[in-house]
């Protein structure tokens, strides 16, 4: 009896997750899969009642060919231009700063810069859209006094970098920590050799510090890549304020205006298919040259 | 003698600070402003001519105490979703880690695929099966996608490992202590600092969500507080006089979160996010 129940205990500890995963994950990802393949044709001859018919890879083929979406990805790729390498230097930076010795406020800093990642999204972007807008903005008020011309911070070009800004900003801290906390983790007695033989700290660094952080700096940079596929909150909040963000600006935004504006759901779940799939490709690819590299190392 | 700090690293890092402080400073300052203050005034410095107080009653007046439902409402989300998403995954991490049973690398395997896939993708399909339960516009349709997290699983099942050693089950299940006893009294109490990382992880996921809520939700008072103050900001866009509003609530919301984060980020297991448990 004791053995059943222990045999039993480790199924009963995972069905909730099981049953949640399976109704939440795997269930959805079905149906936006079936959806994708479907679509509401009319059927028959004048009567114009409309049915659901399989339709193959049509959805995928008109999501692929859809130059709305098109852009929506170029824009968000020169936003994850900018975004990705620029969250992940800083967060390298302020956490090799943070381990060097002879560095002063070191607690301060690392709680401040912490600190915005509490603040969501939608608030970081209302915040930092206020600080933009040229009505309010204490920046444009500054240059004013000093007698310089205003800032545009929505101008065609500026815009990829004032969003970009507001997600670098709220995700600095994490990364920040989370390498920080890595570099504490390594032996000191590593670098102890290294400063007898008169090595300098960046060279410290440079050449031992950053190569035992590949680990963290992958699984960092892969989070920071799925966040830069998935930007929403941002572009979708600061539209209000200007209108060099269009309703489609990137991707998600462009999938949600299919499936709920122009109410195309099949269209749209083919178009979030297309996006998932090349999230799952490009964490898997980071994640295996990862591997691959470390195999070598070792041998 | 301490060694004296180096100028160049200690200032680039407290130049880290002053950028992330700096927003959080221009509301606080911009939340003392009147509307026409706002447009007139140097907004990199506050105002003391009661705009503060003017704006938390008219921001208290709107909708009849709107603002503080949302506020009510993102603690329920945020609260009730993690709490959940603690004893969903505490359960399956320390049984992932700590028995050997048929299934257990499909589950593990799923579950770690899990994390990759974007949750926001899933929101359309989701939308669509719980509008078909009928559950679209309630508190469970925020909550229930919300409270499985393969990550935090993922996280329960690193630290289960690290932090609970078998023989003290062991001896537990010899003074004939039941499997779910273990659990609960033996391996949570254990599990405590890596629990509270998972609790507070989630909470401020779900917190800081918006396209979730956004997409299930309709009716005003269910909102939580990112989504309201979305479609204030969107009625604001042509009556500036709303600003005010946005920018004090902005503040208000971002205090009951920022408080709880000092207050418990001494209690963070951040190593565990880093996958370099020592137990």
């Amino acid at each position: 009896m004791s053995s059943f129940k222990r045999k039993a205990a480790p199924y009963l500890m995972t069905a909730p997750a099981v049953v949640l995963f399976v109704f939440f994950i795997l269930v959805p990802i079905g149906y936006a899969i079936w959806l994708s393949l479907h679509a509401m044709r009319v059927r028959g001859a004048g009567f114009g009642i409309r049915t659901e018919v399989f339709v193959g890879l049509e959805n995928y083929v008109d999501a692929l060919m859809d130059s709305a979406f098109f852009e929506s990805l170029q824009r968000m790729l020169l936003y994850g231009v900018i975004m990705v390498p620029a969250t992940m230097g800083l967060a390298l930076l302020f956490a090799l700063l943070l381990d060097a010795p002879r560095v002063g406020g070191k607690r301060a800093s690392r709680i401040t810069i912490f600190l915005p990642y509490a603040v969501p999204g939608v608030i970081a972007s209302l915040l930092w859209g206020f600080i933009y807008l040229p009505a309010v903005s204490p920046v444009t008020s500054a240059l004013k006094t000093f007698g310089l011309p205003a800032a545009d911070f929505f101008g065609d070009v500026s815009i990829y970098f004032s969003i970009a800004n507001i997600a670098v900003w709220g995700s600095v801290g994490f990364n920040m920590v989370v390498l920080y906390t890595t570099l504490r983790a390594i032996p000191k007695e590593l670098y102890d050799a290294a400063r007898l033989d008169g090595c300098a700290e960046w060279q410290i660094a440079l050449k031992i510090k950053i190569p035992l952080l590949r680990p963290a700096l992958v699984m960092t940079s892969v989070f920071t890549l799925i966040g830069m596929l998935q930007v929403y909150s941002e572009p979708a909040t600061l539209r209000p304020m200007t209108n060099t963000i269009t309703q489609d600006w990137v991707p998600l935004m462009r999938v949600y205006q299919q499936a709920f504006v122009e109410n195309d759901i099949y269209l749209g779940a083919a178009t979030s298919v297309l996006l998932a799939g090349a999230t799952v490709l490009l964490s898997l690819g980071a994640l295996g040259v990862f591997r691959v590299r470390n195999a070598r190392s070792a041998g | 003698m301490r060694p004296r700090s180096k100028i160049l690293p200690t200032a680039v890092l407290a130049l880290g600070g002053v950028y992330a402080v700096l927003p959080l400073l221009w509301v606080v300052f911009a939340s003392t402003k009147t509307s026409e203050e706002l447009f007139t005034t140097f907004s990199g410095w506050p105002s003391f001519n009661g705009g503060l107080t003017g704006n938390l009653s008219a921001l208290n007046d709107y909708g009849d105490g709107r603002f503080w439902l949302w506020m009510l409402n993102s603690l329920i989300y945020a609260g009730g979703g993690a709490l959940l998403t603690v004893v969903v995954s505490a359960a399956a991490g320390y049984a992932l880690a700590k028995y050997r049973f048929a299934g257990q690398r499909l589950i593990f395997g799923a579950l770690l695929a899990g994390v990759l896939v974007p949750q926001i993708t899933l929101a359309i399909p989701q939308y669509l099966l719980l509008s078909e339960a009928g559950l679209v516009g309630t508190y469970w349709s925020v909550i229930l996608p919300s409270v499985i997290s393969p990550y935090s699983i993922y996280l329960c099942r690193i630290y289960a490992d690290a932090a609970v050693p078998d023989e003290v089950l062991e001896a537990g299940r010899v003074d004939g202590a039941g499997e779910f006893k273990l659990l609960w009294s033996v391996a949570a109490p254990i599990m405590t600092p890596g629990l509270v990382t998972v609790f507070l992880l989630q909470f401020i996921a779900i917190w800081n969500n918006f396209l979730l809520p956004y997409i299930m939700l309709a009716n005003d008072d269910l909102f939580p507080l990112t989504v309201g103050l979305y479609s204030l900001l969107n009625r604001g866009a042509s009556q500036p006089a709303l600003y005010t509003l946005v920018i004090t609530g902005s503040l208000l919301s971002i205090i009951p979160i920022v408080a709880l984060f000092l207050f418990l980020q001494r209690f963070w297991r951040l190593d565990l996010v880093a996958g370099s448990v020592k137990g």
